[in-house]
């Protein structure tokens, strides 16, 4: 038991090293823009510089737009197929994973290839280039969308819940906007959280449609000028998807104890 | 005519037949079930009633109107599902509220009207509780109560009490009769429980293979049972193999004493007859006027309100259910004993 004990705290030691040690020392070397001393300086300079807060700015605005798109898109088509097209369900599952396996640089440049010409040139106009900038995001976010979308639709009862709606009255709309969309508000945040974890980091589709307007494009441009910076830019940026992940994770534990009460009695 | 009416309904899923040729006329403000085995088409059938299905062939009417391919939020029909199918997000006056919200009815109509079938339902004091904090038995009375809030032309019931424990079953099934009695809603009830069928219901329609096999009173059903399945399906019957066959007086031979059945009701007999007669027709002892047999006592088994024998007749064995008293004399295993049965007790089949 006391041999067992050893190697399982071992383990868990090595694995804890493997991630903290790269952190810590980023950190450290984040601290030390002053000479010989320990301070904040890199983080004021990060916090001081406009072109901080207007990327951050600009990758929100994306990261919410592409969590709409992606949310209006994805929960009425996996609800549609979990009730009406459950053959279709595996399909698609495979489909909503191709972003794993197609490059986001092939992404981008299909986009712009297929988008820059006659009929549509969105690339002419700021707007269109955002158009396309979404679409590129909703494309790159479809996995983690469409996988909670689903483990949330799987956790009710879609056809029971729509066909009692259908029976007291109610239309298509109500059903999804009253029934559905709120039954998986869990499955929403986490997709959403996900999505503007992956957004707000992103560099490859950002820099070649946006440039320096992503936050990731600026993150690598600070990587490649700015020492001191881009550590505590890299720290700044992995804190943000914690805390995005922390909130997952608290919206996840609130529903767990809901479906522990829930159980047959 | 009829107030719910289907004409030549059937269903097929492929290759397979779920509904074949189902006739059936419902009076307003009557309680019928549908009572059969798991893959009769009971639950087909009521989906079709409420929309969920759409025939292959056949004709649904409602009061007089055309609703075989109207979609189920025209229709006006409550359902009641097994699963319950309470809305998780809502509160339990939220859940009740929800159809006449759906209608657009005024406020104050739906908060009235909620408050009333929950004094119906005698769950007041829920109201503001979310369906995960009731029981199953609450819950499914809640689901009740939802489905009659929007005043439905007529209530479907799919196995409403089979996820509930034995105690609840029973109170609540005396529940939802006393509740349709009260409103006078005419009722479709799916169910595989006989006793449920039997105690609830105006009419029973008793399904095999898609088809209706009888449709008739629980008595009619139970005690005239029109088909070897009708007979079977429903409560305990014995069958025993018969020769030297007098259908014209009514007489056979089951393991080499004569037997005389009633032979007044017209039924088909097989070509391999066979006497049918419930346990509980049975006495131990002789009486006038009845068939006497000899057997031996094989099993003796209590069941609470009934002991069960099992009785060897010299080749065939039968089952005869007594009613259990306290001071009871039973019969032991091995017994000689003589057992009597009314002549109109027993068929052939």
């Amino acid at each position: 038991m006391k041999k067992r004990s050893f190697w399982s705290w071992l383990w868990i030691a090595i694995g804890t090293l493997y991630f903290i040690l790269p952190l810590y020392s980023t950190f450290d070397f984040s601290l030390r823009a002053r000479k010989g001393v320990l301070s904040f300086l890199a983080y004021e300079r990060i916090f001081k510089d406009p072109n901080f807060w207007s990327t951050i700015e600009f990758s929100l605005v994306i990261a919410i737009f592409t969590i709409i798109v992606s949310i209006l898109l994805v929960v009425p088509t996996a609800y549609w197929i979990r009730l009406r097209l459950p053959k279709l369900r595996v399909m698609v599952e495979f489909i909503s994973m191709l972003p794993f396996v197609v490059p986001a640089i092939v992404l981008v440049f299909g986009l712009i290839r297929v988008f820059s010409g006659a009929p549509f040139f969105l690339t002419n106009t700021y707007f269109g280039t955002y158009v396309l900038l979404v679409a590129g995001y909703v494309v790159l976010a479809l996995p983690f969308v469409f996988r909670a979308v689903d483990t949330g639709l799987a956790a009710i009862d879609v056809r029971s819940l729509t066909e009692a709606a259908q029976s007291l009255g109610a239309n298509w709309g109500t059903i999804i906007f009253r029934v559905i969309f709120p039954n998986l508000r869990v499955a929403i945040l986490s997709s959403a959280f996900l999505t503007l974890a992956t957004v707000i980091g992103e560099y490859t589709i950002a820099s070649f449609l946006v440039g320096i307007k992503g936050f990731g494009p600026y993150m690598s441009l600070i990587g490649q000028n700015k020492t001191y910076e881009s550590s505590s830019l890299a720290i700044i940026s992995f804190l943000l998807t914690w805390a995005f992940m922390g909130m997952i994770q608290l919206f996840n534990r609130g529903k767990a104890d809901t479906s522990a009460l829930a159980g047959a009695r | 005519m009829a107030y719910l009416s289907l004409s030549n309904v059937s269903k097929v899923f492929g290759a397979t037949i779920a509904v074949e040729d189902f006739n059936l006329e419902v009076e307003k403000s009557e309680f019928v079930s549908f009572l059969g085995p798991s893959g009769c088409g009971k639950t087909t059938t009521l989906r079709m009633i409420g929309g969920f299905e759409m025939p292959t062939t056949g004709v649904i009417s409602l009061d007089q109107e055309d609703i075989t391919y109207q979609s189920p939020n025209q229709r006006n029909v409550g359902m009641v599902f097994q699963s319950y199918a309470l809305f998780p997000n809502m509160t339990i006056g939220q859940n009740i509220g929800f159809g006449l919200q759906a209608r657009k009815s005024p406020e104050k109509e739906i908060k009235q009207k909620v408050n009333e079938m929950l004094a119906l339902v005698h769950l007041e004091k829920h109201i503001d509780k979310y369906p995960y904090q009731l029981s199953g038995g609450q819950q499914q009375r809640i689901a009740l109560a939802r489905a009659l809030a929007i005043n439905p032309r007529v209530l479907l019931l799919d196995e409403p009490l089979s996820a509930l424990d034995a105690k609840i079953r029973v109170e609540l099934r005396l529940e939802i009769r006393r509740i349709q009695q009260a409103m006078g809603i005419t009722t479709i009830y799916v169910t595989h429980d006989q006793e449920e069928a039997l105690m609830l219901s105006d009419r029973v329609v008793v399904m095999s293979q898609g088809r209706m096999e009888q449709i008739g009173t629980p008595a009619e059903i139970y005690n005239y049972p029109s088909t070897e399945f009708v007979a079977q399906f429903v409560g305990q019957l014995n069958l025993l193999p018969v020769t030297q066959v007098d259908k014209v007086n009514g007489s056979c031979v089951l393991a080499g004493q004569q037997v005389k059945f009633d032979h007044s009701f017209n039924r088909t007999i097989s070509e391999a007859p066979r006497l049918a007669i419930r346990p509980e027709e049975i006495q131990i002892g002789t009486g006038e006027g009845r068939n006497t047999l000899k057997g031996r006592v094989e099993t003796v088994m209590f069941l609470g309100a009934v002991v069960r024998l099992r009785i060897d007749l010299g080749g065939a064995v039968l089952s005869a259910d007594l009613f259990n008293e306290r001071n009871i004399t039973l019969p032991r295993a091995g017994d000689d004993v003589v057992i009597s049965f009314p002549e109109h007790s027993c068929w052939l089949i």
